[in-house]
């Protein structure tokens, strides 16, 4: 390993630092400030370098990895995430008993698998990557261990996760036993013929693998777990559920069709387009009969991945583009929407059903405002990230001519508007008609300083990317470009 | 740059008008009338200053442009465009804007602030709908406009707002996003023959697309522009929007909003899929006229006054379509006029019914009656209105009415005769009108005050611009010409390859 590999790693590095300076601060005092701040400061220093190293990419590190601006960027974009989290579980860990500072020791691991993961070139590496993420997120799920529900969460996320990991693992093993190669652009040379998959242990070890990522991505039908363990997970981890985990999968398979250009196999490509338009309408209708919010975000969350799939399935550098922008709007839109719900804590209990949300607009307008814009980029209105990314991918859908997937798209964005809707009718309803159905007023204190200050951010980054999306963009083309190509 | 103004003073205004909330009632209202007569006068002085050379743009009907990259990468650009038709839009606009605000002012009475940015930012949607020629841009505006207005009907509604607000937004909204795949559609249909991708509305114009394929987009756009219009049979959102909202946003959406509908026939479907326009014109046309008297037969089964005149929207409504897809000079004219002076009627008729509704509480008219000699100013005023409803000739209604039939007799006689009969129908419900609230003997006891100095002030001032568009419809005609003669113009062209090449077949 050259010292041009360890700059292009220094990332990484700065990550895995912070993993050990917060152990050892906390070994030796404990302070939840101090390891909040480190573990954010840590992040911001990996974000920081990133500029830097465009003379050292791209570079292979060893064959199992690949430091390029594609896994750069979505290195930026899963630790921005991450270190959100970071700050709203200060928050939010501050009003709850408990053992507070081991969370960011797990959560910035978790971010080292993710990000890792994003880099692989090799099914070792996304194996590595993914066990280092979800393991921790076990952890992370269960944190509030002397509460039921997050402890039961964390035990069912174990079970499923590690199922889906032995379907991953078993079918990664059947393709190296057929193949004899893990490594990704050799993978390419023998799927070329385009017989391969007729094969019968590359079909099943495919499939098998699908099975492993679609329980990640957390796609219909391997969606069972999201509602109950987004519900029972702390809000600020489910807001990582939502945009790290799910971000990393997509980034690697985004890389892993468009190298490999599974695109050209029908049954794949057929495959997934089903997955495309279940997880669309089952989402939205699903949500439908929700009066939690924490499920309706969760089922809502599977319709979107449904989306983000059409913009997926166009192919092309076009679908690079349409996928890691909507990547962003929706990463924007579920930290703030998951963000409200943790800020809202109040006496350990989160705002849960939509009718502890009545009123709102009265007691608390900015939060109200914040709120709305964030359901309202979920629906896809203009003047919101959500718009541009749903204009994205409808662009790609349109330009492939997927007619099947545009027009589920179009259905659904309907049917969705409604729930989203649901919930701002709440938020705006005067209080007179609303005051015997909350329960918790969750509404009547003020939430913290850090994290109106992250909500306001987000807020801000939520129009701006709504009305001037150009400079994002033409990041974006720049990379997805040079992916395709 | 004028153009941009005209968008950046609603958006401010609105923004302003909110923050002012918080220092009393006064202030939003103030800031609210004056950013909307600033864009109505900026309005009027681009009429001025064009009106006198209008004739002059045979070639190029854009009075005024402004153009600015967006997002390059995607061929979208931010692409403004002023002609005659958008211009006469716009006054509407700004005109039945102030008087909006005007109306509301005793109203609304809580969250003022608020209502007033969502009714300004509602307008700058409306105006950016009329301007915007990059088609990206255009369905920015068009789904901008929807929240605030959905803000308003949910917040400032009546007894069952929530039905109404979801209902209308999910019509307009689904109906929207059709339109985006017909206009992503036509975006690669261009962009594969040419290879060039934009959004560019004067680029797209004369694109080559293949009959069937044209006719499928064509539908696209139909679906939206035909849910705001609207078009039996997807009308239904109407009635119960217009008569949940406060009476500002039934202003606003029978004056203005259901005008986007209209004028996105004129701009985009027919200009830019005429081939397939004239094939399914037929069937636009028949379902002009079963809106028209469908409209009239349902407005006349209703007992609620805001209702009952959502319905007859829907039937006068059904004279634009007649007269887009009739599409020769004169129908397109008389269209033209129907939406303006339906933009005035109807909004008068909305804020008389939304006077009564805060006056007694009630908008039903089995508990109205005899009401002449306690508000005479308010019957006579109505009378007046009714009267322009029906079609009365002096009043701006007949002479869009009229226009659309003549020249629709010339397209198809059997429907211009079904259409006319419309226009009795009309006559009935207007009438009826009349007589349900204000003659007969009182129902019930009501103690109300007449119109004070500032409603009547409203009322003269929508009667004036009615008498004048139905005693001397030239300058609104004049100012219009030259748009719609270019379109025409590029249609006839496509007419007449057609008729070249049929004969080649023969």
């Amino acid at each position: 390993m050259s010292a041009t590999d360890i700059t292009a790693l220094i990332p990484f590095i700065i990550l895995a630092a912070t993993v050990l300076i917060v152990v050892l601060v906390i070994s030796f005092y404990r302070n939840h400030f101090i390891a909040a701040l480190l573990t954010v400061i840590g992040h911001a220093a990996a974000i920081f370098v990133l500029p830097f190293l465009t003379n050292a990419i791209p570079r292979h590190i060893t064959r199992i990895m690949i430091i390029d601006d594609y896994s750069l960027f979505y290195f930026g974009l899963l630790t921005a995430a991450s270190m959100i989290v970071a700050i709203l579980m200060y928050s939010y860990l501050q009003r709850r008993e408990t053992q507070r500072e081991e969370f960011y020791v797990l959560l910035t691991i978790a971010t080292i698998g993710a990000t890792a993961m994003v880099t692989s070139t090799h099914f070792i590496m996304l194996f590595l990557g993914l066990e280092v993420l979800t393991v921790s997120l076990y952890g992370m799920i269960a944190y509030l261990f002397t509460y039921d529900r997050p402890l039961e969460a964390g035990i069912k996320y174990l079970i499923l996760a590690a199922a889906s990991s032995a379907f991953l693992l078993f079918g990664m093993a059947l393709i190296y036993a057929e193949t004899g190669t893990m490594l990704f652009s050799e993978l390419a040379d023998v799927f070329a013929p385009g017989d391969g998959v007729r094969n019968v242990f590359i079909l099943t070890g495919t499939g098998m693998m699908i099975v492993g990522i679609g329980f990640k991505l957390a796609v219909v039908p391997f969606h069972m777990w999201t509602p109950d363990i987004y519900e029972a997970a702390p809000a600020p981890v489910t807001a990582y559920l939502a945009t790290v985990s799910k971000g990393g999968m997509f980034a690697i398979l985004l890389r892993y069709f468009i190298e490999l250009n599974v695109y050209t196999y029908e049954t794949i490509f057929f495959v997934f387009t089903i997955i495309a338009v279940l997880s669309m309408f089952f989402g939205n209708i699903l949500a439908l009969l929700q009066n939690n919010v924490k499920r309706i975000l969760a089922y809502s969350s599977i319709a979107h991945l449904g989306y983000i799939l059409v913009a997926f399935l166009a192919g092309g550098a076009l679908a690079a583009e349409a996928v890691t922008f909507y990547l962003v709007a929706y990463f924007i839109t579920s930290l703030g929407a998951f963000g409200i719900i943790a800020l809202l804590i109040h006496n350990e209990k989160e705002p849960e059903s939509i009718y502890d949300f009545s009123g709102l607009y009265a007691r608390r307008p900015w939060i109200a405002a914040v709120f709305t814009a964030m359901l309202l980029s979920l629906a896809g209105i203009p003047l919101t990230a959500g718009f541009i990314g749903k204009f994205y991918a409808l662009t790609a859908g349109v330009g492939a001519a997927l007619w099947v997937l545009v027009i589920a798209l179009v259905v659904n964005s309907a049917i969705g508007l409604y729930y989203y809707l649901r919930i701002v009718v709440i938020i705006y309803s005067t209080s007179e008609e609303s005051d015997q159905l909350s329960e918790t007023d969750a509404l009547a204190q003020s939430i913290s300083f850090t994290g109106g200050i992250v909500l306001a951010f987000l807020l801000v980054l939520l129009v701006w990317l709504g009305v001037y999306p150009e400079p994002l963009i033409a990041i974006i083309q720049d990379i997805a470009g040079r992916l395709g190509g | 740059m004028t153009l941009l103004w005209l968008l950046i003073i609603p958006i401010i205004g609105g923004m302003l008008a909110w923050m002012s909330g918080k220092t009393g009632t006064q202030v939003p209202r103030w800031i609210s009338v004056i950013a909307l007569t600033v864009v109505f006068g900026l309005t009027l002085q681009i009429w001025y200053q064009y009106y006198s050379k209008i004739d002059l743009f045979t070639e190029q009907a854009w009075l005024i442009e402004f153009e600015r990259a967006w997002i390059p990468q995607l061929g979208i650009s931010f692409y403004l465009a002023l002609d005659g038709l958008s211009l006469l839009l716009i006054a509407l606009t700004a005109f039945l804007g102030i008087i909006s605000v005007v109306v509301s002012w005793k109203e609304i009475r809580h969250r003022v602030g608020f209502f007033h940015f969502n009714l300004l930012w509602i307008l700058a949607g409306i105006i950016g709908v009329f301007i915007a020629l990059d088609l990206f841009l255009f369905f920015f505006f068009w789904e901008m406009m929807l929240i605030p207005m959905y803000f308003l009907i949910i917040i400032w509604g009546h007894e069952d707002k929530r039905y109404a607000a979801i209902k209308f937004f999910i019509f307009t909204q689904a109906s929207g996003l059709m339109m985006l795949v017909a206009i992503l559609a036509l975006y690669f249909v261009h962009g594969n023959a040419t290879g060039v991708f934009t959004f560019n509305y004067n680029t797209l114009l004369g694109t080559e697309i293949s009959a069937s394929v044209a006719m499928w987009l064509m539908l696209g756009f139909f679906v939206a522009f035909g849910v705001k219009l609207p078009a039996v049979p997807v009308h239904t959102w109407l009635p119960d929007a217009h008569t949940q909202a406060p009476t500002a946003g039934s202003v606003v959406l029978a004056g203005l909003l259901l005008k986007t509908g209209a004028y996105g026939f004129i701009r985009f479907v027919i200009p830019l899929f005429p081939e397939a326009a004239m094939q399914f014109g037929f069937i636009a046309m028949i379902l002009g006229v079963v809106s028209i008297l469908y409209g009239a037969k349902l407005a006349f089964a209703q007992t609620d006054f805001k209702r009952l005149v959502a319905y007859t929207s829907v039937s006068h409504m059904g004279f634009v379509l007649l007269g887009v897809f009739a599409w020769n000079e004169l129908a397109l004219q008389g269209a033209i006029v129907v939406i303006i002076a339906h933009g005035l009627s109807t909004g008068a008729l909305f804020i008389l019914a939304g006077g009564i509704q805060e006056r007694i509480h009630t908008r039903d008219l089995d508990r109205m009656g005899g009401l002449w000699t306690t508000v005479p100013r308010m019957a006579s005023v109505a009378l007046f209105f009714a009267m322009a409803s029906l079609g009365l000739p002096g009043l701006g209604n007949f002479i869009g009415e009229f226009l659309v039939l003549i020249g629709m007799f010339r397209e198809n006689i059997p429907l211009t005769v079904f259409a006319a009969i419309g226009i009795v129908a009309a006559t009935v419900y207007s009438v009826w009108i009349i007589q349900r609230i204000f003659h007969g003997e009182p129902r019930e006891k009501w103690q109300m005050r007449d119109l004070n100095l500032r409603e009547m002030v409203v009322m003269a001032a929508m009667m004036i611009v009615l008498l004048w568009i139905g005693l001397y419809p030239r300058p609104i005609l004049n100012t219009a010409k030259p748009a719609l003669d270019i379109i025409l113009r590029e249609v006839e062209e496509v007419q007449m390859v057609d008729t070249w090449d049929s004969d080649l077949e023969f």
